[in-house]
Protein backbone atom coordinates (compact mmCIF):
# COMPACT_ATOMS: atom_id res chain seq x y z
CA UNK A 1 0.00 0.00 0.00
CA UNK A 2 1.32 3.43 -0.76
CA UNK A 3 0.86 6.75 0.98
CA UNK A 4 -1.31 8.34 -1.74
CA UNK A 5 -3.72 5.45 -1.66
CA UNK A 6 -4.08 5.47 2.12
CA UNK A 7 -4.45 9.25 2.39
CA UNK A 8 -6.83 9.40 -0.57
CA UNK A 9 -8.96 6.51 0.66
CA UNK A 10 -9.09 8.04 4.16
CA UNK A 11 -10.22 11.44 2.84
CA UNK A 12 -12.80 9.92 0.51
CA UNK A 13 -13.92 7.54 3.26
CA UNK A 14 -14.65 10.41 5.65
CA UNK A 15 -17.05 12.04 3.20
CA UNK A 16 -18.72 8.80 2.19
CA UNK A 17 -19.17 8.00 5.87
CA UNK A 18 -20.59 11.49 6.53
CA UNK A 19 -23.05 10.98 3.67
CA UNK A 20 -24.12 7.57 5.01
CA UNK A 21 -24.41 8.73 8.62
CA UNK A 22 -26.59 11.65 7.47
CA UNK A 23 -29.32 9.15 6.57
CA UNK A 24 -29.77 8.27 10.24
CA UNK A 25 -28.27 11.18 12.16
CA UNK A 26 -27.23 14.80 11.71
CA UNK A 27 -26.33 17.19 14.57
CA UNK A 28 -29.40 19.32 13.71
CA UNK A 29 -32.23 19.11 11.21
CA UNK A 30 -30.56 20.43 8.04
CA UNK A 31 -33.74 22.24 6.94
CA UNK A 32 -34.61 23.77 10.34
CA UNK A 33 -34.33 27.55 10.26
CA UNK A 34 -33.27 29.37 13.40
CA UNK A 35 -33.17 33.05 12.50
CA UNK A 36 -32.07 34.36 15.97
CA UNK A 37 -28.95 32.18 15.59
CA UNK A 38 -28.15 33.06 11.98
CA UNK A 39 -24.60 33.56 10.66
CA UNK A 40 -22.93 32.11 13.74
CA UNK A 41 -19.23 31.45 13.30
CA UNK A 42 -17.27 28.24 13.73
CA UNK A 43 -17.31 26.75 17.25
CA UNK A 44 -20.01 26.93 19.87
CA UNK A 45 -23.25 24.99 19.75
CA UNK A 46 -23.09 24.69 15.95
CA UNK A 47 -19.61 23.29 15.36
CA UNK A 48 -19.26 24.68 11.82
CA UNK A 49 -21.57 27.65 12.39
CA UNK A 50 -24.90 28.53 10.81
CA UNK A 51 -25.98 30.08 7.51
CA UNK A 52 -28.16 33.16 6.83
CA UNK A 53 -31.28 31.23 7.84
CA UNK A 54 -29.67 29.85 10.98
CA UNK A 55 -29.38 26.34 9.50
CA UNK A 56 -26.60 24.15 10.85
CA UNK A 57 -23.76 24.07 8.31
CA UNK A 58 -22.29 20.73 9.46
CA UNK A 59 -25.67 19.03 8.93
CA UNK A 60 -25.99 20.66 5.49
CA UNK A 61 -22.46 19.52 4.56
CA UNK A 62 -23.29 15.96 5.61
CA UNK A 63 -26.54 15.84 3.62
CA UNK A 64 -24.86 17.76 0.75
CA UNK A 65 -22.22 15.01 0.57
CA UNK A 66 -25.08 12.65 -0.25
CA UNK A 67 -26.11 14.77 -3.25
CA UNK A 68 -22.57 15.25 -4.56
CA UNK A 69 -21.62 11.61 -4.17
CA UNK A 70 -24.90 10.29 -5.59
CA UNK A 71 -24.78 12.56 -8.65
CA UNK A 72 -21.12 11.80 -9.39
CA UNK A 73 -21.52 8.07 -8.74
CA UNK A 74 -24.52 7.64 -11.04
CA UNK A 75 -22.85 9.80 -13.70
CA UNK A 76 -19.77 7.56 -13.59
CA UNK A 77 -22.12 4.55 -13.73
CA UNK A 78 -23.73 5.89 -16.91
CA UNK A 79 -20.31 6.50 -18.43
CA UNK A 80 -19.07 3.02 -17.57
CA UNK A 81 -22.34 1.26 -18.40
CA UNK A 82 -22.43 2.66 -21.93
CA UNK A 83 -18.80 3.54 -22.59
CA UNK A 84 -17.20 0.19 -21.74
CA UNK A 85 -19.46 -1.95 -24.00
CA UNK A 86 -19.01 0.60 -26.81
CA UNK A 87 -15.22 0.52 -26.37
CA UNK A 88 -15.16 -3.28 -26.31
CA UNK A 89 -17.37 -3.43 -29.40
CA UNK A 90 -15.22 -0.91 -31.29
CA UNK A 91 -12.07 -2.86 -30.44
CA UNK A 92 -13.61 -6.19 -31.42
CA UNK A 93 -14.61 -4.72 -34.79
CA UNK A 94 -11.47 -2.58 -35.14
CA UNK A 95 -11.08 -0.89 -38.49
CA UNK A 96 -14.70 -1.53 -39.45
CA UNK A 97 -17.50 0.95 -40.01
CA UNK A 98 -18.85 0.26 -36.50
CA UNK A 99 -15.49 1.21 -34.98
CA UNK A 100 -15.38 4.36 -37.09
CA UNK A 101 -18.91 5.42 -36.13
CA UNK A 102 -18.32 4.80 -32.41
CA UNK A 103 -15.04 6.71 -32.39
CA UNK A 104 -16.34 9.66 -34.42
CA UNK A 105 -19.37 9.77 -32.12
CA UNK A 106 -16.96 10.01 -29.21
CA UNK A 107 -15.06 12.83 -30.89
CA UNK A 108 -18.33 14.64 -31.37
CA UNK A 109 -19.24 14.46 -27.68
CA UNK A 110 -15.73 15.62 -26.81
CA UNK A 111 -16.22 18.65 -29.05
CA UNK A 112 -18.95 19.87 -26.71
CA UNK A 113 -17.19 21.22 -23.62
CA UNK A 114 -18.77 19.27 -20.72
CA UNK A 115 -20.16 22.40 -19.15
CA UNK A 116 -21.85 23.34 -22.41
CA UNK A 117 -23.55 19.92 -22.64
CA UNK A 118 -24.71 20.32 -19.06
CA UNK A 119 -26.04 23.82 -19.66
CA UNK A 120 -27.80 22.76 -22.84
CA UNK A 121 -29.51 19.79 -21.17
CA UNK A 122 -30.52 21.59 -18.01
CA UNK A 123 -31.62 24.64 -19.99
CA UNK A 124 -34.00 22.57 -22.03
CA UNK A 125 -35.25 19.95 -19.62
CA UNK A 126 -35.07 22.13 -16.53
CA UNK A 127 -32.66 22.29 -13.63
CA UNK A 128 -32.62 19.20 -11.42
CA UNK A 129 -30.17 16.74 -9.92
CA UNK A 130 -31.36 14.07 -12.40
CA UNK A 131 -30.60 16.28 -15.41
CA UNK A 132 -27.22 17.17 -13.92
CA UNK A 133 -26.50 13.42 -13.65
CA UNK A 134 -27.44 12.87 -17.31
CA UNK A 135 -25.37 15.84 -18.43
CA UNK A 136 -22.27 14.73 -16.53
CA UNK A 137 -22.89 11.07 -17.45
CA UNK A 138 -23.01 11.77 -21.19
CA UNK A 139 -19.58 13.31 -21.05
CA UNK A 140 -18.24 10.22 -19.25
CA UNK A 141 -19.32 7.84 -22.06
CA UNK A 142 -16.55 8.74 -24.57
CA UNK A 143 -13.94 8.81 -21.79
CA UNK A 144 -14.62 5.17 -20.89
CA UNK A 145 -15.19 4.11 -24.51
CA UNK A 146 -11.81 5.49 -25.57
CA UNK A 147 -9.86 4.05 -22.68
CA UNK A 148 -11.48 0.64 -23.07
CA UNK A 149 -10.90 0.58 -26.82
CA UNK A 150 -7.31 1.76 -26.53
CA UNK A 151 -6.40 -0.90 -23.98
CA UNK A 152 -8.43 -3.62 -25.72
CA UNK A 153 -6.79 -2.98 -29.11
CA UNK A 154 -3.37 -4.07 -27.92
CA UNK A 155 -4.87 -7.07 -26.10
CA UNK A 156 -6.47 -8.32 -29.31
CA UNK A 157 -2.97 -8.82 -30.74
CA UNK A 158 -1.86 -11.00 -27.83
CA UNK A 159 -1.37 -14.74 -27.99
CA UNK A 160 -3.88 -15.72 -25.33
CA UNK A 161 -6.60 -13.97 -27.31
CA UNK A 162 -5.46 -15.76 -30.45
CA UNK A 163 -5.73 -19.02 -28.50
CA UNK A 164 -9.28 -18.15 -27.47
CA UNK A 165 -10.15 -17.40 -31.11
CA UNK A 166 -8.66 -20.68 -32.26
CA UNK A 167 -10.75 -22.39 -29.58
CA UNK A 168 -13.77 -21.01 -31.43
CA UNK A 169 -14.94 -18.35 -29.00
CA UNK A 170 -16.97 -15.50 -30.47
CA UNK A 171 -15.68 -11.91 -30.41
CA UNK A 172 -18.36 -10.98 -27.87
CA UNK A 173 -17.38 -13.82 -25.54
CA UNK A 174 -13.68 -13.02 -25.85
CA UNK A 175 -14.45 -9.37 -25.06
CA UNK A 176 -16.31 -10.26 -21.88
CA UNK A 177 -14.24 -13.21 -20.69
CA UNK A 178 -10.71 -12.18 -21.63
CA UNK A 179 -10.50 -8.52 -22.63
CA UNK A 180 -12.66 -7.00 -19.89
CA UNK A 181 -10.83 -8.59 -16.91
CA UNK A 182 -7.56 -7.31 -18.35
CA UNK A 183 -8.69 -3.70 -18.63
CA UNK A 184 -10.48 -3.58 -15.27
CA UNK A 185 -7.55 -2.02 -13.39
CA UNK A 186 -7.33 0.81 -15.87
CA UNK A 187 -11.07 1.39 -15.65
CA UNK A 188 -11.04 1.47 -11.84
CA UNK A 189 -8.35 4.15 -11.85
CA UNK A 190 -10.21 6.17 -14.48
CA UNK A 191 -13.46 5.87 -12.57
CA UNK A 192 -11.95 7.56 -9.50
CA UNK A 193 -10.76 10.43 -11.72
CA UNK A 194 -14.18 10.77 -13.38
CA UNK A 195 -15.81 10.56 -9.95
CA UNK A 196 -13.79 13.55 -8.76
CA UNK A 197 -14.54 15.48 -11.97
CA UNK A 198 -18.21 14.63 -11.45
CA UNK A 199 -18.15 16.15 -7.97
CA UNK A 200 -16.59 19.34 -9.35
CA UNK A 201 -19.11 19.45 -12.21
CA UNK A 202 -22.06 18.91 -9.86
CA UNK A 203 -20.82 21.70 -7.61
CA UNK A 204 -20.43 24.02 -10.61
CA UNK A 205 -23.89 23.25 -11.98
CA UNK A 206 -25.55 23.64 -8.59
CA UNK A 207 -23.65 26.90 -8.07
CA UNK A 208 -25.18 28.43 -11.21
CA UNK A 209 -28.60 27.04 -10.27
CA UNK A 210 -28.72 24.21 -12.82
CA UNK A 211 -28.15 21.30 -10.41
CA UNK A 212 -30.00 20.08 -7.30
CA UNK A 213 -32.91 22.34 -6.38
CA UNK A 214 -34.04 23.44 -2.91
CA UNK A 215 -34.66 21.98 -0.41
CA UNK A 216 -32.06 19.33 -1.44
CA UNK A 217 -28.80 20.61 0.05
CA UNK A 218 -25.80 20.69 -2.26
CA UNK A 219 -22.28 22.01 -1.73
CA UNK A 220 -22.47 24.07 -4.92
CA UNK A 221 -25.71 25.75 -3.86
CA UNK A 222 -24.31 26.46 -0.39
CA UNK A 223 -21.51 28.35 -2.17
CA UNK A 224 -24.01 30.26 -4.28
CA UNK A 225 -25.86 31.28 -1.08
CA UNK A 226 -22.56 32.32 0.47
CA UNK A 227 -21.49 34.55 -2.40
CA UNK A 228 -23.28 37.74 -1.36
CA UNK A 229 -22.43 37.16 2.32
CA UNK A 230 -18.77 36.30 1.87
CA UNK A 231 -17.56 39.51 3.53
CA UNK A 232 -19.63 39.12 6.72
CA UNK A 233 -19.75 35.31 6.97
CA UNK A 234 -16.70 33.88 5.19
CA UNK A 235 -17.22 30.50 6.90
CA UNK A 236 -20.33 29.99 4.74
CA UNK A 237 -18.05 29.91 1.68
CA UNK A 238 -14.99 28.35 3.27
CA UNK A 239 -16.60 25.18 4.63
CA UNK A 240 -18.42 23.90 1.52
CA UNK A 241 -15.31 24.88 -0.49
CA UNK A 242 -13.05 22.80 1.75
CA UNK A 243 -15.53 19.91 1.58
CA UNK A 244 -15.32 19.92 -2.24
CA UNK A 245 -11.54 20.34 -2.30
CA UNK A 246 -10.88 17.57 0.23
CA UNK A 247 -13.21 15.10 -1.49
CA UNK A 248 -11.77 15.78 -4.94
CA UNK A 249 -8.23 15.71 -3.58
CA UNK A 250 -8.96 12.42 -1.82
CA UNK A 251 -10.34 10.84 -4.98
CA UNK A 252 -7.42 12.07 -7.10
CA UNK A 253 -4.87 10.79 -4.60
CA UNK A 254 -6.73 7.49 -4.46
CA UNK A 255 -6.64 7.31 -8.27
CA UNK A 256 -2.88 7.94 -8.33
CA UNK A 257 -2.33 5.44 -5.53
CA UNK A 258 -4.49 2.79 -7.17
CA UNK A 259 -2.64 3.21 -10.46
CA UNK A 260 0.66 2.53 -8.71
CA UNK A 261 -0.81 -0.31 -6.70
CA UNK A 262 -2.62 -2.04 -9.56
CA UNK A 263 0.10 -1.68 -12.18
CA UNK A 264 2.23 -4.83 -11.78
CA UNK A 265 5.22 -3.23 -13.49
CA UNK A 266 5.38 -0.46 -10.90
CA UNK A 267 4.95 -3.01 -8.12
CA UNK A 268 7.88 -5.10 -9.37
CA UNK A 269 10.18 -2.09 -9.46
CA UNK A 270 9.16 -1.16 -5.95
CA UNK A 271 9.81 -4.64 -4.60
CA UNK B 1 0.95 16.58 -45.94
CA UNK B 2 -1.60 17.88 -48.47
CA UNK B 3 -3.46 14.55 -48.48
CA UNK B 4 -3.49 14.49 -44.72
CA UNK B 5 -4.76 18.08 -44.58
CA UNK B 6 -7.57 17.35 -47.04
CA UNK B 7 -8.57 14.22 -45.12
CA UNK B 8 -8.67 16.11 -41.83
CA UNK B 9 -10.56 18.97 -43.50
CA UNK B 10 -13.29 16.59 -44.69
CA UNK B 11 -13.53 15.09 -41.22
CA UNK B 12 -13.72 18.65 -39.80
CA UNK B 13 -16.65 19.52 -42.09
CA UNK B 14 -18.51 16.31 -41.16
CA UNK B 15 -17.99 16.98 -37.45
CA UNK B 16 -19.31 20.53 -37.80
CA UNK B 17 -22.32 19.37 -39.81
CA UNK B 18 -23.22 16.65 -37.29
CA UNK B 19 -22.66 19.03 -34.35
CA UNK B 20 -24.99 21.60 -35.93
CA UNK B 21 -27.64 18.91 -36.48
CA UNK B 22 -27.37 17.74 -32.87
CA UNK B 23 -27.61 21.28 -31.46
CA UNK B 24 -30.56 22.11 -33.72
CA UNK B 25 -32.35 18.88 -32.76
CA UNK B 26 -31.80 19.41 -29.03
CA UNK B 27 -33.15 22.96 -29.19
CA UNK B 28 -36.09 21.75 -31.30
CA UNK B 29 -37.26 19.28 -28.65
CA UNK B 30 -37.12 21.97 -25.97
CA UNK B 31 -40.61 22.51 -24.58
CA UNK B 32 -42.22 25.94 -24.95
CA UNK B 33 -42.94 28.11 -27.95
CA UNK B 34 -40.78 31.25 -28.14
CA UNK B 35 -43.63 33.26 -29.66
CA UNK B 36 -46.08 32.49 -26.85
CA UNK B 37 -43.32 33.09 -24.32
CA UNK B 38 -42.70 36.55 -25.79
CA UNK B 39 -46.37 37.55 -25.93
CA UNK B 40 -47.50 36.06 -22.62
CA UNK B 41 -50.52 33.89 -21.81
CA UNK B 42 -53.13 36.46 -22.85
CA UNK B 43 -51.93 36.79 -26.46
CA UNK B 44 -54.54 36.72 -29.25
CA UNK B 45 -54.18 33.72 -31.62
CA UNK B 46 -53.85 36.06 -34.64
CA UNK B 47 -51.03 38.06 -33.00
CA UNK B 48 -49.32 34.81 -32.07
CA UNK B 49 -49.61 33.49 -35.65
CA UNK B 50 -48.28 36.77 -37.04
CA UNK B 51 -45.29 36.69 -34.69
CA UNK B 52 -44.61 33.05 -35.54
CA UNK B 53 -44.53 33.98 -39.22
CA UNK B 54 -42.30 36.97 -38.53
CA UNK B 55 -39.82 34.82 -36.58
CA UNK B 56 -39.93 32.12 -39.24
CA UNK B 57 -41.28 29.57 -36.73
CA UNK B 58 -44.03 28.33 -39.03
CA UNK B 59 -41.60 26.98 -41.64
CA UNK B 60 -40.79 23.27 -41.67
CA UNK B 61 -37.94 21.95 -39.49
CA UNK B 62 -35.77 21.21 -42.53
CA UNK B 63 -36.24 24.72 -43.90
CA UNK B 64 -35.45 26.25 -40.53
CA UNK B 65 -32.32 24.13 -40.11
CA UNK B 66 -31.07 25.02 -43.59
CA UNK B 67 -31.76 28.71 -43.12
CA UNK B 68 -29.99 28.64 -39.71
CA UNK B 69 -26.89 26.88 -41.09
CA UNK B 70 -26.92 29.05 -44.20
CA UNK B 71 -27.03 32.10 -41.97
CA UNK B 72 -24.16 30.82 -39.81
CA UNK B 73 -22.01 30.38 -42.92
CA UNK B 74 -22.62 33.95 -44.01
CA UNK B 75 -22.21 35.42 -40.53
CA UNK B 76 -25.96 36.03 -40.10
CA UNK B 77 -26.89 34.32 -36.83
CA UNK B 78 -30.52 35.47 -36.93
CA UNK B 79 -32.36 37.86 -34.65
CA UNK B 80 -32.79 37.49 -30.90
CA UNK B 81 -36.39 36.79 -29.89
CA UNK B 82 -36.07 38.92 -26.77
CA UNK B 83 -33.92 41.88 -27.78
CA UNK B 84 -34.93 41.96 -31.47
CA UNK B 85 -31.30 42.71 -32.36
CA UNK B 86 -29.01 40.69 -34.64
CA UNK B 87 -27.44 37.84 -32.64
CA UNK B 88 -24.12 38.31 -34.47
CA UNK B 89 -23.85 41.81 -32.95
CA UNK B 90 -24.72 40.53 -29.47
CA UNK B 91 -22.12 37.76 -29.71
CA UNK B 92 -19.49 40.13 -31.09
CA UNK B 93 -20.03 42.53 -28.17
CA UNK B 94 -19.75 39.69 -25.63
CA UNK B 95 -16.70 38.23 -27.35
CA UNK B 96 -14.87 41.45 -26.54
CA UNK B 97 -15.04 40.32 -22.92
CA UNK B 98 -14.87 36.52 -23.18
CA UNK B 99 -12.07 36.31 -25.73
CA UNK B 100 -9.62 38.65 -23.93
CA UNK B 101 -10.51 36.89 -20.66
CA UNK B 102 -9.69 33.46 -22.13
CA UNK B 103 -6.45 34.77 -23.66
CA UNK B 104 -5.44 36.53 -20.45
CA UNK B 105 -6.09 33.31 -18.49
CA UNK B 106 -4.11 31.29 -21.04
CA UNK B 107 -1.12 33.64 -20.73
CA UNK B 108 -1.28 33.51 -16.93
CA UNK B 109 -1.60 29.74 -16.87
CA UNK B 110 1.41 29.38 -19.17
CA UNK B 111 3.44 31.85 -17.12
CA UNK B 112 2.73 29.87 -13.95
CA UNK B 113 2.96 26.37 -15.43
CA UNK B 114 6.19 26.63 -17.44
CA UNK B 115 8.54 27.64 -14.62
CA UNK B 116 6.77 25.29 -12.19
CA UNK B 117 6.93 22.30 -14.56
CA UNK B 118 10.54 22.94 -15.61
CA UNK B 119 11.62 23.44 -11.99
CA UNK B 120 9.91 20.22 -10.87
CA UNK B 121 11.33 18.15 -13.74
CA UNK B 122 14.87 19.45 -13.32
CA UNK B 123 14.79 18.60 -9.59
CA UNK B 124 12.92 15.34 -9.80
CA UNK B 125 12.31 13.72 -6.42
CA UNK B 126 13.50 16.76 -4.44
CA UNK B 127 11.44 18.62 -1.87
CA UNK B 128 10.84 21.34 -4.49
CA UNK B 129 9.44 18.78 -6.94
CA UNK B 130 7.17 17.34 -4.26
CA UNK B 131 6.02 20.85 -3.36
CA UNK B 132 5.14 21.67 -6.98
CA UNK B 133 3.35 18.34 -7.44
CA UNK B 134 1.43 18.83 -4.20
CA UNK B 135 0.42 22.32 -5.28
CA UNK B 136 -0.78 21.02 -8.65
CA UNK B 137 -2.84 18.28 -6.93
CA UNK B 138 -4.48 21.03 -4.92
CA UNK B 139 -4.89 23.26 -7.98
CA UNK B 140 -6.79 20.54 -9.82
CA UNK B 141 -9.06 19.94 -6.82
CA UNK B 142 -10.08 23.57 -6.24
CA UNK B 143 -13.34 24.56 -7.98
CA UNK B 144 -12.48 27.72 -9.91
CA UNK B 145 -15.66 29.55 -8.88
CA UNK B 146 -14.83 28.98 -5.21
CA UNK B 147 -11.30 30.21 -5.80
CA UNK B 148 -12.85 33.24 -7.52
CA UNK B 149 -14.92 33.97 -4.40
CA UNK B 150 -11.81 33.76 -2.24
CA UNK B 151 -9.96 36.15 -4.57
CA UNK B 152 -12.88 38.60 -4.28
CA UNK B 153 -12.84 38.27 -0.49
CA UNK B 154 -9.11 38.92 -0.21
CA UNK B 155 -8.25 41.29 -3.05
CA UNK B 156 -11.51 43.15 -3.61
CA UNK B 157 -13.22 43.28 -0.21
CA UNK B 158 -10.30 43.28 2.23
CA UNK B 159 -7.39 44.80 0.31
CA UNK B 160 -9.53 46.78 -2.17
CA UNK B 161 -6.98 46.33 -4.97
CA UNK B 162 -9.57 45.22 -7.52
CA UNK B 163 -13.29 45.64 -7.99
CA UNK B 164 -15.49 42.71 -6.92
CA UNK B 165 -17.17 42.41 -10.30
CA UNK B 166 -18.45 44.10 -13.42
CA UNK B 167 -16.56 45.30 -16.46
CA UNK B 168 -15.72 48.94 -17.20
CA UNK B 169 -15.40 48.43 -20.95
CA UNK B 170 -12.37 48.79 -23.20
CA UNK B 171 -13.18 52.43 -24.00
CA UNK B 172 -11.86 53.32 -20.52
CA UNK B 173 -8.45 52.18 -21.71
CA UNK B 174 -6.49 48.95 -21.96
CA UNK B 175 -5.21 49.12 -18.39
CA UNK B 176 -8.69 49.61 -16.87
CA UNK B 177 -10.02 46.70 -18.92
CA UNK B 178 -7.17 44.37 -17.99
CA UNK B 179 -7.44 45.44 -14.35
CA UNK B 180 -11.12 44.42 -14.30
CA UNK B 181 -10.31 41.05 -15.90
CA UNK B 182 -7.36 40.23 -13.63
CA UNK B 183 -9.18 38.39 -10.82
CA UNK B 184 -11.42 36.41 -13.20
CA UNK B 185 -8.39 35.48 -15.30
CA UNK B 186 -6.46 34.28 -12.23
CA UNK B 187 -9.44 32.19 -11.09
CA UNK B 188 -9.81 30.69 -14.55
CA UNK B 189 -6.08 30.09 -14.99
CA UNK B 190 -5.40 28.22 -11.75
CA UNK B 191 -6.75 24.72 -12.56
CA UNK B 192 -5.41 24.98 -16.11
CA UNK B 193 -1.97 25.98 -14.80
CA UNK B 194 -1.98 22.95 -12.49
CA UNK B 195 -2.77 20.60 -15.38
CA UNK B 196 -0.25 22.28 -17.68
CA UNK B 197 2.53 22.18 -15.08
CA UNK B 198 2.00 18.41 -14.68
CA UNK B 199 2.09 17.91 -18.46
CA UNK B 200 5.22 20.07 -18.74
CA UNK B 201 6.94 18.10 -15.98
CA UNK B 202 6.12 14.67 -17.40
CA UNK B 203 6.96 15.72 -20.97
CA UNK B 204 10.35 16.99 -19.81
CA UNK B 205 10.98 13.84 -17.77
CA UNK B 206 10.22 11.72 -20.86
CA UNK B 207 12.64 13.76 -22.93
CA UNK B 208 15.40 13.72 -20.29
CA UNK B 209 15.81 9.97 -20.74
CA UNK B 210 16.33 10.23 -24.51
CA UNK B 211 19.63 9.35 -26.19
CA UNK B 212 20.13 12.81 -27.66
CA UNK B 213 20.03 14.29 -24.16
CA UNK B 214 22.80 11.94 -23.09
CA UNK B 215 24.72 12.94 -26.22
CA UNK B 216 24.21 16.61 -25.40
CA UNK B 217 25.61 16.08 -21.92
CA UNK B 218 28.42 13.92 -23.28
CA UNK B 219 29.56 16.68 -25.60
CA UNK B 220 30.08 18.88 -22.55
CA UNK B 221 26.83 20.73 -21.93
CA UNK B 222 25.78 21.14 -18.33
CA UNK B 223 22.47 19.64 -17.17
CA UNK B 224 20.89 23.06 -17.39
CA UNK B 225 22.23 23.87 -20.87
CA UNK B 226 21.10 20.48 -22.18
CA UNK B 227 17.66 21.02 -20.65
CA UNK B 228 17.17 24.47 -22.15
CA UNK B 229 18.70 23.83 -25.58
CA UNK B 230 17.42 20.34 -26.36
CA UNK B 231 15.03 19.12 -23.68
CA UNK B 232 12.59 22.01 -23.61
CA UNK B 233 12.27 22.24 -27.38
CA UNK B 234 11.29 18.58 -27.65
CA UNK B 235 9.04 18.61 -24.62
CA UNK B 236 7.09 21.52 -26.06
CA UNK B 237 5.14 19.38 -28.56
CA UNK B 238 2.74 17.76 -26.07
CA UNK B 239 2.64 20.95 -24.02
CA UNK B 240 1.56 23.06 -27.00
CA UNK B 241 -1.18 20.55 -27.76
CA UNK B 242 -2.57 20.95 -24.28
CA UNK B 243 -2.35 24.75 -24.51
CA UNK B 244 -4.30 24.63 -27.77
CA UNK B 245 -6.99 22.47 -26.23
CA UNK B 246 -7.11 24.59 -23.10
CA UNK B 247 -8.03 27.69 -25.03
CA UNK B 248 -11.43 26.40 -26.04
CA UNK B 249 -12.03 25.06 -22.55
CA UNK B 250 -11.15 28.46 -21.13
CA UNK B 251 -13.70 30.05 -23.43
CA UNK B 252 -16.37 27.62 -22.22
CA UNK B 253 -15.11 27.51 -18.61
CA UNK B 254 -15.51 31.26 -18.41
CA UNK B 255 -19.28 30.68 -18.37
CA UNK B 256 -19.29 30.10 -14.60
CA UNK B 257 -16.54 32.61 -13.76
CA UNK B 258 -18.45 35.31 -15.62
CA UNK B 259 -21.37 34.61 -13.29
CA UNK B 260 -19.17 35.11 -10.22
CA UNK B 261 -17.80 38.44 -11.44
CA UNK B 262 -20.94 39.67 -13.25
CA UNK B 263 -18.94 40.01 -16.47
CA UNK B 264 -21.00 40.73 -19.61
CA UNK B 265 -19.45 37.88 -21.62
CA UNK B 266 -20.75 34.92 -23.63
CA UNK B 267 -21.52 32.96 -20.45
CA UNK B 268 -23.89 35.56 -19.06
CA UNK B 269 -25.46 35.88 -22.50
CA UNK B 270 -26.19 32.15 -22.44
CA UNK B 271 -27.75 32.26 -18.97
CA UNK B 272 -29.81 35.36 -19.75
CA UNK B 273 -31.01 33.75 -22.97
CA UNK B 274 -31.92 30.53 -21.17
CA UNK B 275 -34.03 32.33 -18.58
CA UNK B 276 -35.72 34.39 -21.32
CA UNK B 277 -36.20 31.20 -23.44
CA UNK B 278 -34.34 33.04 -26.21
CA UNK B 279 -33.23 29.65 -27.53
CA UNK B 280 -32.01 30.92 -30.89
CA UNK B 281 -29.27 32.81 -29.03
CA UNK B 282 -28.38 29.72 -26.94
CA UNK B 283 -28.24 27.67 -30.15
CA UNK B 284 -25.84 30.08 -31.84
CA UNK B 285 -23.55 30.57 -28.83
CA UNK B 286 -23.29 26.81 -28.23
CA UNK B 287 -22.54 26.28 -31.93
CA UNK B 288 -19.84 28.96 -31.76
CA UNK B 289 -18.20 27.28 -28.73
CA UNK B 290 -18.34 23.84 -30.37
CA UNK B 291 -17.00 25.32 -33.61
CA UNK B 292 -14.04 26.80 -31.74
CA UNK B 293 -13.26 23.44 -30.07
CA UNK B 294 -13.44 21.50 -33.35
CA UNK B 295 -11.35 24.05 -35.26
CA UNK B 296 -8.71 24.30 -32.52
CA UNK B 297 -8.47 20.48 -32.46
CA UNK B 298 -8.05 20.51 -36.23
CA UNK B 299 -5.27 23.13 -36.06
CA UNK B 300 -3.52 21.23 -33.26
CA UNK B 301 -3.65 18.04 -35.36
CA UNK B 302 -2.18 19.87 -38.35
CA UNK B 303 0.56 21.48 -36.28
CA UNK B 304 1.35 18.10 -34.79
CA UNK B 305 1.58 16.47 -38.23
CA UNK B 306 3.77 19.29 -39.49
CA UNK B 307 6.21 18.72 -36.62
CA UNK B 308 6.05 14.91 -36.56
CA UNK B 309 5.80 13.39 -40.07
CA UNK B 310 5.04 9.92 -38.65
CA UNK B 311 1.58 11.09 -37.66
CA UNK B 312 0.57 11.88 -41.25
CA UNK B 313 0.35 8.24 -42.23
CA UNK B 314 -1.49 7.30 -39.06
CA UNK B 315 -4.91 8.75 -39.83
Amino acid sequence: MNRNLILGAALTGVFILAALVSFIWTPFDHTAMDIPNKLQGIGGEHILGTDHFGRDILSMIMVGARTSIAVALVAVGIGMGLGIPLGLWAAARRGSLVDEIIMRGNDLIFAFPSLVIAILITAIFGASAINAIIAIGIFNIPVFARITRGAALSLWEREFILAARVAGKSAARISVEHILPNVTNLLIVQSTIQFSLGILAEAGLSYVGLGAQPPTPSWGRMLADAQTLVSIAPHMALIPGFAIILTVLGLNLMGDGLRDYLDPRLRVTRV
Amino acid sequence: MLRYTIKRLISLCISLAVASLVIFAVIEIAPGDPASFMLGINAQPETLAALRTELGLDASKVERYLSWVGGLLTGDFGTSYTYRTPIADMIAARLWVSLPLALYALVLSTLIAFPAGIYAASRRGSAGDLGVMGATQLGVAVPNFWFAMMLVLIFAINLRWFSAGGFVGWDKGLWAGLHALTLPAIALALPQAAILARVMRSALLDVLGEDYMRTARAKGLTERQALWRHGLRNALIPVLTIIGLQFSFLLAGAIIIEQVFYLPGLGRLVFQSISARDLIVVESVVMLLVFSVIVVNFLVDLAYAAVDPRLRSRT
